[in-house]
């Protein structure tokens, strides 16, 4: 779907450019556009090796792990199908508080090994289980407490307060992640409520 | 206020790090080099992703088309209180991470960071996650084929964070 985005974007534009007579200003962009992109590019290093740097020391010092026991009652309720010492929550925690840091690449492997539990949880089956769908609703909600990148791109601009929208955005998560799991919740007990149904049929 | 707090909890998340790494015994700065490697990494692979993005806003935007469309839908949009150009960010969203970062890259430089719209783009592009990625990535790796309510949940959860975004921008900043 990116793709037809992004190809539209430009596209559109280049024709739009042909009848609007702003194809100079067009052509002048590209490169221009280009050329910035990689000065972002370089500014945004400093600011992520510092972080990511940060981050290391705080998963070292077990603070990941400290982190994960603090959510756990919450998500022993969140995803009752899920066994409390079984590794999928486990993995599903040590996720979460990656994400919680704004560690994205710490994330992804754990979510992966979090999703391979809760296959073999539900049987091997090719089917998204329910607490794989909570457990995606989560992560698209996202959770996290210090958006690195876009505070550096605010510097990169000049704000005069960078790291204003920290509490915006920590607002915005917790009523979205809230949102996802109301709508995980509401879409289950819809699954439940159709299968009932069809079993009284039968 | 907002701000005061907000300049705070950095420098306090960052002593806190430190300081409890140190009695923890951790060789923090080893392992401060370690992570930062991996920013190096991170930030060199965002750069064809960015890159492509910005050009082909830029164009679009250049050739007049953006404000051709942002016209379009202003009616619309005003009455409901949401500033139109912030609508390509929360359509790209959902699809891709580091498409939106570029969309959101654009904002902040022509309306400024500091602005209402930069803030609000800063917000939407901070407060959620790209569904569709978390998707292909995690049902990819595990080999789930049928997805159920899935996508549907992400998508109702992503455009309840894109709401949300602008109202407690609206709220705080407005």
């Amino acid at each position: 779907m990116v793709h037809i985005i992004w190809v539209g974007l430009a596209a559109v534009g280049i024709v739009y450019a042909m009848f609007n007579g702003t194809i100079e200003e067009v052509n002048e962009v590209i490169f221009e556009s280009a050329n910035e992109a990689v000065y972002l590019i370089i500014s945004l290093v400093s600011i992520l090796v510092f972080w990511l740097g940060m981050m290391r020391i705080a998963e070292e010092a077990g603070l990941l792990t400290k982190l994960a026991q603090l959510f756990k009652p919450l998500f022993t309720r969140l995803f009752p199908d899920i066994p409390h010492d079984h590794p999928a929550m486990g993995y599903i925690l040590s996720n979460f508080s990656a994400n919680i840091f704004g560690l994205g690449n710490a994330a992804t492997p754990l979510g992966i090994k979090a999703m391979k539990e809760m296959k073999k949880l539900n049987g091997d089956k090719d089917e998204a289980s329910r607490s794989m769908i909570t457990f995606l609703a989560l992560n698209t909600s996202s959770v996290t407490l210090i958006p690195t990148t876009i505070i550096a791109i605010r510097m990169q601009y000049d704000s005069i307060a960078p790291t204003e929208i920290v509490i915006s955005t920590i607002f915005a998560t917790f009523i979205s992640t809230i949102g996802a799991i109301l709508i995980d919740r509401y879409f289950y007990y819809r699954r439940q409520g159709r299968l009932d149904y069809d079993h009284s049929i039968k | 206020m907002i701000i005061l707090l907000s300049n705070y909890i950095i420098p306090l998340m960052i002593l806190f790090v430190l300081l409890y790494g140190t009695y923890k015994k951790v060789p923090t700065y080893e392992k401060f080099v370690e992570g930062g490697k991996e920013g190096v990494s991170l930030a060199i692979s965002l750069l064809p992703f960015l890159l492509g993005m910005i050009v082909s806003i830029s164009i679009f935007r250049a050739s007049g088309a953006m404000d051709a469309f942002v016209s379009l839908i202003a009616p619309v949009l005003t009455f409901l209180h949401v500033p139109p150009d912030i609508v390509p960010l929360a359509l790209t969203r959902p699809i891709s991470g580091t498409a939106s970062l570029g969309v959101a890259t654009d904002i902040i430089k022509t309306e400024g960071p500091d602005s209402y719209l930069g803030k609000l783009a800063s917000t939407m592009q901070g407060s959620t996650d790209t569904t569709l990625y978390v998707l292909t990535v995690y049902f990819g790796a595990v080999g789930i084929k049928k997805m159920g309510d899935a996508l549907k949940v992400g998508l109702l959860a992503d455009f309840i964070g894109i709401i949300a975004s602008l109202v407690i921008c609206y709220l705080l900043f407005g």
